[in-house]
């Protein structure tokens, strides 16, 4: 349950910045292994790209772009907020981080499920 | 448990990143359409130096980043003890930078002859 | 005749919250009700207040599970259907019931350098402040905190590092970084860059969104980040 002293925009930003960032760093490993069968199992790659062709292994995939793209966006807010000068928009640029990062992966799902 | 040279790295590879992050979503978007296929992405990736600087420097700037991150959550959330959050740190970069590495030999190098 | 409110009180004794009824009244705020509780229910119930009208800092608690300055916080504010919760400042050891220990709250002001460094002596001149010179501008934006802790209770970087000297603290030597008669800058931003330093926080803004004042201790804390990253290159002040 969310303690009542969190609920408010920028305590949820942090939230989704964090967990974002763990899911990340526990998915890059399995994505680097992967990718690296190309060198030492060329058939294993394929066979598990293959598996991207299940709907359920797309919509993870729609949710790991989500969780990229809205770290990404969210970094460079927080980024803004410490070395730009201060503005009061940071509850509307938290939202709009999220939105943009809705909108990318979006089009990646659509992408994907043509 | 951030110092002054862990939030500045954590920053640079930030900045280093956001157009990497860009550009990999780019890449995503425009790849997944009609499916994923290891000789499509391989054909594109193989032999380029521009891949292999583009993905070398993205492998780099997240190692990093990962690990300062990983070590924030693994002081605050799992209370992990001080003197061994460096190590823990170290182990998440390497791990990564090895791995990410090898991928990206994997993918660009390898079939090049090289 | 109103209804009596229904009011969960922590009790260190025995760790769990109380059961109180307190006679509800048109005007009434929570150090109102706390106290009715103190001399009409149990003059055992620990608590701290002084002034009553929001200048001491001294009565803050959690209210429904947020941080608020009790003495300056209407009931009808915070009033969940006819219930309320009082429990002590978050992130700070108890003392007993409502009391907190607020020493390492102060002991961090202290840690972050918190205390004015004067360039002159008695047998200078006064430094002319002009008010709306903007470095006396920037400096005087975060100047009204009265050390209420509810900043500190708000916020989820000091649950988790127990170093981090927390927003007042570093609010306030982001004040004194913008005083032009201050003369400690170097020092004060070497207290702000060590383990619990201003790099810790993570911009929840729960300080912002809560202190009393309606300071603004995220802008300070992403000031002084601005600043160290600044010296960090070289850029800063000399």
């Amino acid at each position: 349950m969310i303690k009542p002293h969190r609920n408010h925009p920028l305590w949820f930003a942090f939230l989704l910045h964090r967990v974002s960032g763990v899911v990340l760093a526990l998915f890059l490993p399995v994505h680097f292994y992967v990718l690296a069968l190309a060198l030492t199992d060329p058939a294993g790659l394929n066979g598990f790209l293959s598996l991207t062709e299940n709907i359920w292994v797309k919509i993870a995939e729609f949710g790991l772009v989500f969780l990229l793209a809205a770290h990404m966006l969210g970094g460079l807010r927080l980024m803004a907020l410490e070395w730009l000068p201060w503005s009061d928009r940071q509850k509307t640029f938290a939202v709009t981080a999220v939105a943009g990062a809705f909108a990318i992966s979006c089009s990646f799902f659509l992408s994907a499920v043509q | 448990m951030l110092t002054t040279r862990l939030y500045m790295l954590q920053r640079i590879t930030a900045l280093v990143m956001a157009p990497l992050v860009l550009g990999h979503l780019a890449v995503m978007i425009y790849a997944v359409q009609g499916g994923l296929d290891a000789a499509e992405i391989l054909s594109r990736t193989q032999g380029s130096i521009l891949w292999l600087v583009f993905y070398g420097s993205f492998v780099a700037a997240v190692s990093i980043h990962a690990a300062i991150g990983v070590r924030v959550v693994a002081f605050e959330v799992l209370g992990l003890n001080k003197r061994i959050l460096p190590i823990v740190a170290w182990c998440v970069f390497l791990a990564l930078m090895i791995l990410g590495l090898r991928a990206v030999y994997a993918v660009t190098l390898s079939g090049a002859g090289l | 005749m109103s209804q009596d409110l229904s009011v969960s009180v922590w009790r260190s004794e025995t760790n769990a919250f109380q059961e109180f009824a307190v006679p509800a009244q048109k005007n009434q705020t929570i150090l109102d009700v706390v106290s009715w509780i103190q001399a009409n229910s149990d003059p055992t119930l620990s608590y701290r207040f002084a002034c009553r009208v929001g200048m001491c800092g001294s009565c803050a608690m959690m209210v429904n599970g947020e941080p608020r300055w009790t003495c300056r916080t209407h009931v009808k504010k915070v009033l969940k259907s006819n219930n309320l919760e009082i429990g002590p400042l978050r992130n700070l050891p108890v003392v007993k019931d409502l009391a907190t220990d607020m020493d390492p709250f102060f002991d961090k002001w202290v840690e972050a350098k918190g205390v004015f460094e004067s360039t002159k002596t008695r047998h200078d001149d006064m430094e002319p402040i002009i008010p709306d010179a903007p470095e006396r501008m920037a400096a005087s934006a975060a100047i009204e905190c009265i050390n209420c802790a509810v900043c500190y209770a708000a916020c989820d970087s000091v649950s988790g590092n127990a170093e981090y000297l927390g927003p007042a603290a570093l609010n306030r030597a982001w004040s004194l970084v913008n005083d032009v008669r201050d003369g400690a800058y170097e020092e004060r931003l070497e207290a702000a860059s060590g383990a619990g330093g201003c790099h810790n926080c993570h911009s929840q803004g729960g300080c912002t969104a809560y202190c009393p004042n309606e300071l603004n201790p995220s802008a300070s804390i992403a000031g002084l980040k601005k600043e160290t990253s600044r010296n960090w290159f070289g850029w800063g002040r000399s």
